[in-house]
């Protein structure tokens, strides 16, 4: 049974990269939201934030911004999934002789791979926009580690999410939530300015680690024990939305 | 294999039970379906098809009884009831955003077959699919929709069928298609289970109907031997018009659709077959 899983699972990522190809809009659309804000930040709020740091304000930002695209770009991969299942196609596919997980493998990768080309556009658009950096390419691979497993920790979360849902709406409302957390991060501004208990959650919440991490790697700063607390935080929450995902996805097909 | 099929039924069903909460779907279904043999499953909505079909095509757990298709048992052996059965659901299921051709590869490639796009041309060639095989399915008429549906459900050749209502929502002349494509898979020695709720369907495919009514089977047998059911037919002199179906057939389509419609008329036995116990 296994010995098919990596084909089929390549054959139906190649179907839903063609389902994103024939409406990249999804990808825009998953990448404009990041580029107003990031806009909005810099060139608006930007002038009264002060973040305590010589860097500029586009530098201190990107970080969050990078989070808040891979968290709204999941919400297509719920949606996805659940128009999968809505209409019968998903329903050939469990009635055929295929590795069972290539199904939500394959809506994973092609999350992953959306996800990738939205990133890389805010990335462009902050590059017009000031952004610097004279991270080593080492350092930029351990961005795009940690990116990724933020972007398979959602993605695992956003599957959940497809197969429980019973309306279209349903299905993307999850992503919501994480989409307004890195505003409660050090993402736009530092925890110390904020009230007592905000101020509690924003440094004990996982996107302030990742956050404060990518933001060091930027910009070749040492990352300190920060960089482990984040690797913790998405370890542990891939870990367990993959588990809870397989388990729905055990109880949707049996 | 050929011993096999001949000795033991396509599909076996025994005392199958399916309930959801307090809704009692199935309570307690048998029948078994000969190899190469037409099998229609005649019910009104809501008598529990299509829950039977998901439940012989591994999609469902039944609560009780048993189920072997292909000689294998649906519940302790799902992947090889895969590997033998092919379904279509009562929604095409197509992809609409992949063109036609690309549909049937995607299939082929699942299925692990050798030259998927050889298979895919042929198949677009037999259904009359040849020059929307570039097209999105989604832009596809229901008829053209569903003969893609069976076309995809053809590729590597399962010897058993399930067809989950499908001529629901077509125009007559795609569904007389598709009655032409369900007694050709037969004679080519495919077993073919069909759920309808057209009662002229059972009567012009099926070599054996079942009728599922409240969750059981009431009746099984020959269209012959359920007419037998009922007193024996009265002469009586009724003037002989031709029907809306057969006027619309008439005036729409060619020679050859207008033939095949007309195959289909059974006598009367349809409003008949209402009247069963």
């Amino acid at each position: 049974m296994s010995s098919h899983a990596l084909g089929d699972t390549a054959v139906l990522t190649g179907r839903s990269l063609r389902h994103i190809l024939r409406s990249p809009d999804t990808i825009i659309t998953t990448a404009v939201t990041p580029i107003a804000l990031m806009l909005l930040f810099v060139h608006v709020f930007g002038g009264a934030i002060n973040t305590g740091s010589a860097e500029s304000y586009v530098n201190y930002m990107l970080p969050g911004i990078l989070l808040i695209t891979i968290a709204s770009g999941v919400a297509y991969t719920a949606y996805r999934l659940f128009l999968d299942l809505q209409g019968g196609i998903f329903e050939r596919f469990q009635s055929m002789p295929i590795a069972r997980s290539s199904v939500l493998w394959a809506h994973a990768l092609t999350s992953l791979a959306a996800n990738v080309v939205s990133v890389a556009i805010v990335i462009g658009v902050a590059l017009i926009m000031g952004f610097r950096t004279g991270a080593s390419l080492a350092l930029w691979l351990a961005v795009a580690g940690i990116l990724v497993l933020f972007t398979l920790a959602l993605t695992w979360i956003a599957v959940i999410a497809g197969l429980s849902a019973k309306t279209v709406d349903g299905a993307s409302a999850f992503s919501y939530p994480l989409i307004f957390l890195p505003f409660i991060s050090s993402a736009f501004v530092p925890t110390a300015s904020m009230p007592g208990p905000v101020a509690w959650f924003a440094e004990n919440q996982p996107v302030t680690a990742i956050v404060d991490t990518l933001r060091a790697m930027f910009a070749q700063q040492p990352v300190g024990s920060g960089i482990w607390i984040a690797l913790a935080w998405l370890v542990g929450i891939l870990a367990v939305a993959y588990v809870f995902a397989n388990s729905s996805y055990r109880r949707k097909i049996s | 294999m050929t011993t096999d099929q001949s000795l033991e039924p396509a599909i076996r069903v025994e005392g199958i039970e399916k309930s959801f909460k307090d809704l009692h779907v199935l309570r307690g279904v048998d029948f078994t379906v000969r190899a190469g043999s037409i099998f229609a499953l005649l019910g009104s909505n809501g008598a529990g098809k299509t829950t039977l079909v998901r439940i012989l095509s591994t999609l469902l757990h039944a609560d009780a009884g048993a189920a072997t298709v292909n000689g294998c048992n649906v519940a302790t052996h799902p992947h090889e009831v895969r590997q033998s059965i092919s379904l279509t659901g009562q929604f095409a299921a197509v992809d609409e955003v992949l063109t036609g051709r690309e549909n049937l590869i995607l299939i082929a490639q699942l299925r692990h077959l050798k030259n998927p796009g050889h298979i895919a041309d042929e198949l677009l060639a037999r259904f009359s699919l040849a020059e929307a095989g570039n097209r999105k399915a989604g832009s596809y008429s229901g008829g053209m929709r569903r003969r893609l549906d069976i076309a995809m459900s053809l590729i590597g050749t399962p010897p058993i069928i399930f067809l989950d209502e499908p001529t629901t929502g077509l125009d007559p002349q795609a569904r007389i298609e598709v009655w032409q494509t369900v007694k050709e898979l037969a004679q080519g020695g495919t077993t073919v289970l069909l759920t309808t709720q057209y009662l002229d369907e059972a009567e012009y495919l099926a070599d054996r109907i079942a009728i599922l009514h409240e969750g059981t089977i009431i009746q099984n047998g020959t269209l012959a031997e359920l007419k037998q059911l009922l007193p024996p037919a009265k002469v009586e002199y009724v003037e002989k018009q031709p029907s809306l179906e057969e006027v619309f057939l008439a005036l729409v389509s060619d020679k050859d659709n207008s033939d095949g419609g007309s195959d289909s008329r059974g006598e009367g036995s349809v409003r008949a077959g209402k009247d069963l116990p």
